[in-house]
């Protein structure tokens, strides 16, 4: 039952997922007219959600969809009509609903849901009488209406009412191709108005064919639905004469031709999988490069004992071309892994339009690279600290109208989300067009709080780096937004568990930049095998850029720093065995992985290198996490586990130390 | 072996009707995940039963179920309906289609083994 509660927690996530964006499109169509299928759908993942919650006995979610099923069917049946109040009630009680399943997904346990039933049921009350009975006679025989769902029966009654022509198309297909034909025939009917029941028939029809009757109200006469229908179209209720006018605007015409593959072909073609299921691959992947390795081994130990015979020259062929496959194996399954960031976008993009309603302010947001494609497991990573992020643009960021009116700036601010790659790495830029952050303010704060001397000369992107520190806030950085628990801090610990790191561009008045830059996959990455004492760790090639070897009477002490003159520049030195409090060595030299850039280029100290390995991270139990300095676990060999340090955290460490013993 | 066809969209809900089957453990299930799936595979192979929801996107269960029943090669297959209480209405709508039995969604487990011996024997 374990596996399929979890199969629950998939299905319910991607159907409340599909309800925001529903009601998001019903935000944005209500004063014109929602599309009815919209609505539709929306009704449909409630009840389907109320269905599986069901059948897991999972009362909380059976009882709360049930509810939101229910206001969906008044809506859907015409007895509710969509407004703004309608729109806000359904964006809070998916929250609420997302909220429930996200505990359970954590705690196993379910939350009591019974405090918001009421609330529903209220609601639904006070809106009913809304929208008005539509009229009985629609004079549609019998025989189709007796197959007509509820739903689709109202359906059929609303476009009457409306003055709509209904119309019955039929058409023949063989069976192996049905679905695509079936697919075309369906994207020009919506052209021309509402599908209201597909009816599959086998009546006067050939073997190895299937028939269908389509039922669809159109604005059009029957000489115009006809024209773009080479099917056997029959009136069956005329529509009123003063909309019977040339082919009446459709409700999306322009991209009708244009529109991507229906859903159709996607629900029997794409599967669901754990991404779990992608790491266990992605281990016996390289569990099969180390015996690939061995192979090579041989090979190489065949050449100096046999010399280049035929039978060597096999095993170094085989070698590579086991080494090629592999290597392709991996590229194809990290590719699976891929999700465009759009999926991330598109969720902050809801963030952003509620936000801003309920803050007053308006925003216009843009997007770009939504293409850029970003690791599954990172892309739900990152999307908390960009929420926070987006957030604090629309809180403190974009100025309230008036004061954005008086700086003579247009009242409606922008913010722009942008990804785009960079090598191996994604850089996911958010930009306001706001007020800046306010350096000197900055500056003044963290003297204040005694992290800065009043005299000590720092540039500008130092000082704008105080606001990640935890409980720093200014004016116009608050670091933690209001009860929301999140810090700026938290952003950047959770960019550099993730292997990422962030900057800001801030100008006053003109806005500000926040550049998150990111691994395209934490998967399986290239890494330096180290022994520091008796213990091995692993260190990402990604953060090193050179390894040296040191000789201890090198490395100076400067203002309570060790250092080394690389080429002539200073290099603080960290001892990774001092810093895990491990035994010291007996060389006296050691090798110096140099990592980081810039301004946090260091070098560690460690008594001997390994190699390179492809290594995938595992992230430490929750009870281990909070160590410092390692950035998760990684299987080596057989069942050989070692511990993959975190340089980003080292690096802070070592500054943090740095700066504190200057301070003495 | 009989076989067992359900339709089904939820794939939750399409995993545990094949778990209630497989526990009685004397049939075959092959599954689809829309109505229109459902008529692809009607004329593949040969099945016993039809289990289907109602409320499904593309063609919904009464649609299928008249289908069936106007086809002369499966006309004879008995159809179970899986709905919820909501499709009451349409749930009437099936019956009077010529599905066989309804079993009310969330079912027990015993519930719809019942139907399902009851309706193809065991």
């Amino acid at each position: 039952m374990k596996s399929s509660k979890k199969e629950f927690i998939a299905e319910a996530e991607e159907l409340l997922e599909e309800s925001q964006r529903l009601i998001l499109e019903i935000q944005d169509s209500f004063s014109a007219g929602v599309n009815p299928d919209t609505i539709n759908a929306l009704f449909r993942a409630m009840h389907t959600l109320k269905g599986v919650s069901g059948l897991f006995g999972l009362q909380g979610i059976t009882n709360l969809s049930h509810a939101l099923e229910t206001l969906m069917d008044d809506v859907r049946l015409g007895k509710i009509e969509v407004d703004g109040r309608v729109v806000s009630f359904l964006f809070r009680n998916v929250d609420i609903l997302k909220d429930i399943v996200d505990k359970l997904s954590q705690t196993d346990e379910e939350t009591d849901s019974s405090a918001f039933i009421g609330d529903i049921e209220s609601f639904r009350e006070s809106l009913k009488g809304g929208g008005q009975p539509e009229a009985g006679g629609h004079g549609v025989d019998e025989s189709i209406m007796k197959v007509l769902s509820e739903y689709e029966e109202h359906r059929l009654k609303a476009n009457v009412k409306a003055g709509k022509g209904i119309y019955l198309a039929k058409a023949v297909f063989p069976l192996e191709t049905f679905d695509t034909s079936l697919a075309d025939l369906t994207k020009v009917i919506k052209t021309k108005g509402e599908l209201i029941s597909t009816l599959p028939t086998s009546t006067d029809v050939p073997e190895g064919s299937i028939g269908f009757n389509l039922l669809f109200g159109s604005p059009a006469s029957l000489g115009d639905v006809k024209k773009d229908l080479p099917y056997d179209v029959e009136l069956l209720v005329a529509p009123q004469s003063e909309e019977a006018h040339p082919a009446a605007p459709p409700p999306q015409p322009a991209q009708a031709g244009a529109q991507p593959e229906t859903h159709l072909k996607s629900t029997t073609t794409t599967v669901r999988v754990d991404i779990e299921k992608l790491d266990r691959i992605l281990n016996s992947i390289g569990e099969l490069s180390l015996a690939k390795e061995a192979i090579r081994r041989i090979g190489t130990e065949m050449t100096e004992t046999h010399g280049h015979t035929s039978l060597v020259y096999d095993v170094h062929k085989i070698t590579q071309t086991l080494e090629r496959r592999l290597a392709e194996l991996q590229d194809q399954v990290l590719e699976i892994r891929m999700v465009p960031i759009g999926q991330i976008f598109s969720r902050l993009a809801q963030v952003v339009r509620r936000y801003s309603r309920e803050i007053g302010k308006q925003i216009d947001l843009v997007m770009y690279g939504e293409d850029t494609e970003l690791d599954k497991y990172l892309a739900e990573e990152i999307i908390d600290p960009l929420m926070h992020l987006v957030r604090n643009s629309l809180d403190h960021g974009i100025e309230p109208p008036d004061v954005r009116r008086a700086k003579g700036k247009r009242e409606s601010g922008t913010v722009v989300l942008k990804a785009y790659q960079k090598g191996n790495h994604v850089v996911i830029e958010l930009k306001d067009d706001g007020g800046g952050i306010d350096i000197g303010k900055v500056r003044k704060k963290a003297v204040e709080k005694g992290l800065l001397r009043a005299d000590e000369e720092l540039t500008e992107a130092e000082t704008i780096d105080f606001i990640f520190t935890p409980g720093f806030s200014t004016k116009d950085v608050v670091s933690e937004v209001s009860g929301r628990g999140v810090g700026m801090d938290v952003v950047k610990e959770k960019l550099a568990m993730l292997g990422g790191f962030a900057e800001i561009e801030t100008k006053k008045d003109v806005g500000t930049t926040f550049m998150l830059t990111l691994p395209i996959t934490l998967a399986i990455i290239k890494a330096l095998v180290v022994r520091v004492g008796e213990e091995r760790f692993a260190v990402p090639l990604t953060s090193m850029s050179e390894t040296l070897i040191v000789e201890h009477s090198e490395i100076q002490t400067i203002e309570w720093k060790e250092v080394f003159y690389l080429r002539g520049e200073m290099l603080p030195m960290i001892r990774v065995n001092r810093f895990f409090a491990l035994p010291e060595g007996e060389s006296d030299r050691s090798f110096a992985v140099v990592v980081g850039f810039g301004e946090r280029k260091v070098g560690l100290l460690v008594d001997e290198l390994y190699g390179q390995q492809e290594i995938v991270i595992k992230s430490l139990s929750e009870y281990l996490k909070k160590l410092r300095g390692f950035a998760g676990a990684a299987e080596i060999g057989k069942h050989e586990v070692i511990l993959v340090l975190d340089i980003e955290s080292l690096i802070d460490e070592s500054i943090i130390k740095q700066r504190g013993a200057a301070h003495v | 072996m009989k076989t067992i066809l359900i339709v089904e969209d939820s794939a939750t809900t399409r995993s545990l009707i094949r778990a209630v089957i497989d526990e009685i453990g004397e049939f075959d299930t092959v599954e689809a995940s829309s109505g229109f799936e459902a008529l692809k595979m009607l004329p593949q192979q040969d099945y016993d039963l039809i289990i289907t929801d109602i409320n499904m996107p593309d063609i919904n269960g009464l649609e299928l179920i008249s289908f069936v029943r106007s086809n002369p090669r499966f006309s004879h297959l008995p159809i179970v309906i899986v709905s919820t209480e909501r499709s009451e209405e349409d749930k009437k709508r099936g019956m009077a289609l010529g599905a066989t039995a309804y079993v009310t969604k969330p079912f027990k487990s015993f519930e719809l083994q019942e139907i399902i011996k009851k309706t193809i024997g065991a």
